[in-house]
């Protein structure tokens, strides 16, 4: 007889979602509860390691604080209490297409669809443009878009799934702006190796956490001087003359001659030898170079022309001509690093000695590797060259107002090294490189917005020009959130921070629809979040909610779901079908374009769906056309199908997909739908991984193989060399528009002088906006936070284990700051901005550069919520820096975004504090507290003690 | 003789604690589990746990130095924590040197956790029995187990390598090696508990740069014509000597 008794034991694979990272997993099953889940050892993102998330990803799955029922608000209930009674999905469904049905009749925008993870897009947003909504994005606008937009729009691609260090053959890695953990385990296994080869780790952060911990060598910077830190570098680079002269000319537009004939509609555009109409997002061929051995202008790449790099000229028709490259040295002229040392806090002569470190490096410590490409001139070269100083940056430089401009200036440092797309530098991640800006626009006019219809063009989208922003002829901004408008063109995230207050005050109008998807936009995922939760309950004058419906869709017990009017609970990643899709953030590597799925491995727990199947499932009852034939029968039996049979076009052989395309699934990239296509991924560790010949592997922005693969691939449109922007031709556009030249669109009024001035073509440094609108004597002190590697990027303080290692958090404050202020070790203080206060505890700390204080974000919870019980931690003693963070700035009475002007990425750590001891009576207690919530219909019971152990229930 | 250990790589270490939860979790469900969570929803939760990973700062800012710091049962060569265990339910293994917890001979009295130096053991207070790490020895020897993943969890788990494992006594092994080679050292050796889990010290790399470097005959700024050349009006010896 068979032995009944025995677990039955299962493993299966699929991918995690602990975090952003998508690492591959294996979970082990007994008796179909989560056993054990590690690392997939055949995946090429994590090679087997898992982190400490990934491994809590059980206590995520068994969690009380998953939702399990659709909830519908108690009549007469206040948004905010959380009060609610269960509801069928049918019945959820049909009040959700009721509402949506009438919404897209008569004015498609008055829904909006903002989503907190960035890494679906390609269906969300394929859904929100089938609506015809233009009021669509995810949570980029406020987290890292300055990092996305300002490296795109200079090099044609940017840190994480876009591209990154190769710390392989690096030999000096300089990490700036990098919080714990962003990414996660590829970094860790990179640096690991980096340093036993030997590597050189130079960390440059206000704080000495997480990977900085392990740096041959912290340099402390103030928050928001890393434009100028990077500028004084660049200025050394070029006194000392350390940069890569070949690689600028050929690379770059360094050489490329720009007009400096002030009277002319063309002043700082580069010259051009002929004005054809310029079709298509990629940069024409067809400016000149100053050759200086006929000492004329040529076109560039003339064969046998070398140009000058520095210098001024004068064509024959008398216009006064500089190569871009003069105008950048004589930008960081004054750059200096005893001026630098100023703002930054770093000495001048280490800025000196990192400049020199890099140059020396670079220069001197070259790679050859013996791979033969063609370059997109034609020129065959023997091997590719590597000079191995390597970057990472990310939210340290973002999240400023002046990040797009610092994060310019370092991809220009970057490419100044000559480290793009070489190895030992910055490496590519297809479907990157892309033309500088990318294809995808807007629309440019309300008119694109029509009832039931499509969106005509995408709602999120790469400006090139004035012309591109998506305004009316007013100029002013047809999407809720302002994104694509005159007060920050290149919102190429848009600006889910904004949504909120901009739809409760309905400027630019009201909205009647709110889904919001994954984000906790009642708490950590909002600034100023007391008032935007006010916001978000508050009524008109007829007793109406001036954010007429919400509806949110979430796993969890988040702040945010307590808001919503209708609650649909989505699954966990173990639940759920999923792909990471080339058509949005694939996981690429450098050496080829990787696409992955996930499995699942349980079954859905209660009634729990996944958004995929609702956004389906929504589209397919409102007949929006991708999701319905034209009788208007459904299209699609669920979401693997749809990923199986959906086609970007009719026949076009591209879907969410890349691997094992074609009937049989012999073809990738493009092909046939595959009926066995899930069955494929599965069988293959649920990942395509394409590896790219070694000749295509580097140079991607100017290999011709590689750019003619791609576009057979369909990756891209143009298979165009994409030179590096040193010098910003899109920027100076809105510029001169700015200046009334050109036939262009031009800015209102008010915004002239803004977008004037922050529309420069070469990379300045100015304060951050909120630091000039503050009195930093009153408010001496820069706050900023940090997700802990044991969180980052997820969601778990509903997490049985995770919350063990961090329950409540702290302010850090410089030890002899403290002192001077008062404040002991453990004491209660206050922390406040212009903006609003909270009470915390203050820790001392070494580790901090003396103007600066910081905490753990999103580690303090409101009372109740996930599930907590109101007495926990996360409550009592942990807090949100929120509440002393504006999502707005006042600018000439009126409200502006306290967001990056040019890109509207949210200026999160711009904020300046001081800090007190609160008085001896005060409660031990953080501060603002909000009342508890008490656990929603379908909740599991939160046990007060629990021995896990898979296999039964305990 | 063998003697079973990790060496944890300091100059590695990123405190991201994939430890402490892959060991949880691993071990939870396994012979040496549970590891109860009291609390696990409310206020002040603690659990057991056979790793943790503590972070500190060592000296003064800018010349701060945060260490994170791995710590877990050392499988010490002489484990002052059995021979003070009544009932013998702590001991040591002779053909791995794995120093174990027989749950059932344990009676909770905690002389061991008092006689360990390091702090390793923990209490579990629902069964009122003594835990610890155990190097997963329930997958180290599992032949149902593919060979890389006869690993204990942490191991297996860490993101940056920096848990190595292997036989300490053994000196061509990866661990042995290690020691020799990166500088490996035990904690609080004066205890003369020779713990068998050794730890590699932080290591720096620094480039010096040398100042001719800086002025090399490739200079691009001569090809632009713009290394720095006195003007020809300026004064020079030849204004003034004659000979």
């Amino acid at each position: 007889m068979p032995d009944t008794t025995a677990p039955i034991r299962e493993v299966k694979k699929t991918t995690c979602y602990m975090c952003a990272c998508r690492c591959g997993i294996r979970v082990h099953l007994e008796d179909g509860r989560v056993r054990y889940i590690d690392g997939n050892p055949e995946h090429p993102l994590n090679q087997g390691v898992i982190c400490a998330k990934g491994s809590s990803g059980i206590m995520k799955q068994y969690s009380p604080a998953r939702l399990t029922k659709p909830l519908l608000r108690k009549p007469g209930a206040e948004r905010g209490a959380g009060a609610f009674e269960p509801i069928s999905w049918e019945q959820a469904f049909s009040i959700l297409s009721e509402r949506l049905a009438k919404i897209r009749a008569s004015d498609p925008k008055k829904f909006a669809l903002f989503t907190g993870r960035d890494q679906m897009q390609a269906l969300t947003g394929l859904f929100a443009r089938q609506f015809g909504t233009p009021n669509y994005a995810a949570h980029g606008g406020f987290c890292s878009v300055n990092m996305a937009a300002g490296m795109i729009y200079t090099i044609g691609g940017s840190f994480w799934e876009f591209g990154g260090p190769d710390l392989d053959r690096a030999k000096l890695f300089v990490m700036i702006g990098t919080a714990e953990d962003h990414h996660s385990n590829p970094m860790k296994i990179a640096l690991s190796k980096f340093k036993r080869n030997g590597g050189r780790f130079v960390s440059i952060n206000p704080v000495r956490t997480g990977y900085s911990a392990i740096a041959d060598e912290w340099v402390p910077i103030r928050p928001g001087t890393d434009g100028a830190l990077l500028l004084a570098i660049i200025h050394e680079i070029i006194a000392q003359g350390l940069y890569d002269r070949d690689f600028l000319v050929r690379y770059t537009n360094a050489g490329q001659l720009v007009n400096l004939d002030e009277k002319s509609d063309e002043f700082g555009m580069f010259l051009r030898t002929e004005v054809p109409e310029e079709e298509g997002c990629f940069d024409p061929q067809n400016k000149l170079w100053w050759d200086r051995a006929a000492n004329k202008p040529v076109v560039t790449h003339t064969e046998g022309c070398d140009p000058y790099l520095l210098g001024e000229f004068k064509l024959s028709d008398g216009t006064p001509v500089k190569p871009s490259f003069q105008l950048l040295q004589e930008r960081v002229k004054d750059y200096t690093p005893e001026w630098a040392e100023g703002l930054t806090g770093i000495p001048a002569a280490t800025i000196r000695r990192l400049a020199q470190e890099m140059g020396v490096t670079a220069r001197d410590q070259k790679i050859e590797l013996p791979i033969a490409w063609t370059d997109s001139w034609g020129k065959d070269h023997d091997t590719v060259t590597g000079n191995p100083v390597a970057f990472h940056a990310m939210r340290g430089l973002a999240a400023h107002s002046n990040g797009f401009h610092t994060i310019r200036a370092l991809a220009i440092l970057m490419s100044l090294l000559g480290t793009i797309d070489r190895p030992g530098g910055f490496r590519h991640k297809a479907p990157f490189p892309r033309p500088i800006p990318p294809c995808a626009k807007t629309p440019n006019t309300p008119l694109a917005v029509k009832p039931n219809s499509p969106l005509d063009g995408m709602a999120l989208g790469w400006p090139a020009e004035p012309d591109d922003l998506f305004v009316d002829e007013a100029g002013k901004p047809v999407r809720i959130d302002k994104a694509f408008s005159w007060e920050y063109p290149l919102s190429v995230h848009g600006l889910m921070h904004n949504v909120i207050t901009n739809a409760w005050r309905g400027d630019p109008y009201h909205i009647d629809t709110l889904l919001i998807f994954m984000a906790n936009m009642a708490w950590n995922s909002t600034m100023n979040t007391a008032e935007v939760r006010k916001m978000l309950n508050d009524k008109d004058e007829q007793g109406e909610y001036r954010i007429p419906f919400i509806a949110v869709c979430d796993a969890f017990q988040s702040e945010m779901t307590a808001f919503a009017d209708l609650v649909l609970p989505d699954t966990t990643y173990l639940e759920r079908h999923d792909v990471m899709s080339m058509l949005d953030r694939p996981i690429s590597e450098f050496d080829g374009p990787v696409d992955s799925v996930r499995i699942p491995v349980l079954p859905p727990t209660g009634e729990c769906k996944p958004f995929q199947e609702v956004l389906i499932e929504l589209g397919t009852r409102l007949k929006l056309p991708a999701f319905t034939t034209k009788e208007g029968v459904r299209k699609y039996r669920d979401y693997p199908d749809f990923i199986v049979n959906y086609e970007t076009e009719p026949g076009s052989g591209i879907g969410f997909l890349a691997g094992w395309r074609g009937r049989g699934g012999e073809k990738f990239m493009r092909g046939e739908p595959n009926p066995r296509q899930w069955e494929m991924y599965s069988q293959n560790d649920c990942v395509y991984h394409h590896e790219l010949p070694k000749s295509y592997q580097y140079m991607r922005n100017w290999n011709q193989g590689y750019l003619d693969w791609s576009q057979r691939s369909r990756i891209t449109r143009y298979a165009e060399p994409i030179l590096i922007h040193l010098y910003s031709e899109v920027l100076q556009k809105f510029r001169l528009a700015a200046q009334g030249k050109g036939i262009t669109r031009k800015p209102p009024e008010h915004l002239k002088r803004r977008i004037e001035t922050y529309f420069d073509p070469l990379p300045f440094y100015f304060d951050p906006l909120e630091v000039q609108a503050t009195d930093t004597r009153q408010y001496p002190l820069a706050a900023v936070t940090q997700r802990p590697m044991a969180m980052y990027h997820s969601w778990d303080s509903q997490n049985a284990w995770l919350r063990q290692i961090h329950a409540h958090n702290y302010l850090f404050v410089n030890a002899r700051t403290a002192r001077l202020a008062g404040i002991d070790d453990g004491d209660w203080i206050r922390v406040e901005s212009q903006w609003g206060k909270v009470r915390c505890m203050a820790r001392h700390s070494e580790a901090v550069e003396p103007g600066t204080v910081w905490t753990w974000n999103a580690i303090g919870k409101a009372a109740g919520a996930w599930n907590l019980t109101p007495d926990a931690n996360e409550s009592r003693l942990g807090f949100l820096l929120n509440h002393v963070i504006s999502e707005e700035l006042p600018e000439g009475g009126r409200r502006i975004s306290n967001s990056d002007p040019i890109t509207g990425q949210a200026a999160w750590y711009d904020v300046r504090v001081r800090i007190s001891k609160v008085s001896p009576g005060e409660t031990a207690e953080t501060s603002p507290q909000f009342a508890p919530l008490k656990p929603y219909p379908g909740q599991e019971e939160r046990k007060s003690l629990w021995s896990f152990v898979a296999g039964r229930r305990p | 003789m063998t003697q079973l250990a990790l060496v944890i790589d300091l100059n590695v270490c990123v405190g991201c604690h994939a430890c402490v939860t892959s060991c949880k979790e691993w071990n939870t469900s396994g012979q040496a589990g549970p590891l109860t969570d009291f609390n696990p929803y409310g206020a002040d939760p603690t659990g057991t746990f056979f790793n943790r990973v503590q972070t500190f700062e060592v000296g003064e800012f800018p010349n701060t130095e945060t260490v994170h710091f791995p710590k877990s049962c050392l499988h010490c060569e002489e484990p002052p924590c059995v021979p003070v265990c009544p009932t013998g339910a702590s001991y040591k293994r002779k053909e791995d040197g794995i120093v174990l917890v027989d749950y059932d001979k344990c009676i909770g009295c905690k002389y061991c956790s008092w006689a360990c130096p390091y702090g390793a053991r923990e209490i579990d207070e629902q069964q009122k029995v003594m835990k610890k790490c155990t190097l997963c020895v329930d997958r180290i020897y599992d032949q149902s187990l593919p060979e890389i993943d006869r690993k204990p969890a942490c191991v297996k788990a860490c993101p940056t390598s920096a848990r190595l494992f292997g036989d300490v006594h053994d000196p061509d092994s990866e661990v042995s090696k290690a020691i020799r080679e990166s500088g490996g050292y035990q904690l609080m050796p004066e205890w003369g508990t020779q713990p068998a889990n050794h730890y590699l010290p932080r290591r720096k790399t620094q480039l010096r740069i040398f100042d001719d470097e800086l002025v090399r005959a490739d200079n691009p700024l001569k090809i632009e014509g713009r290394l720095p050349k006195p003007a020809k009006s300026e004064p020079s010896l030849d204004d003034v000597t004659s000979w």
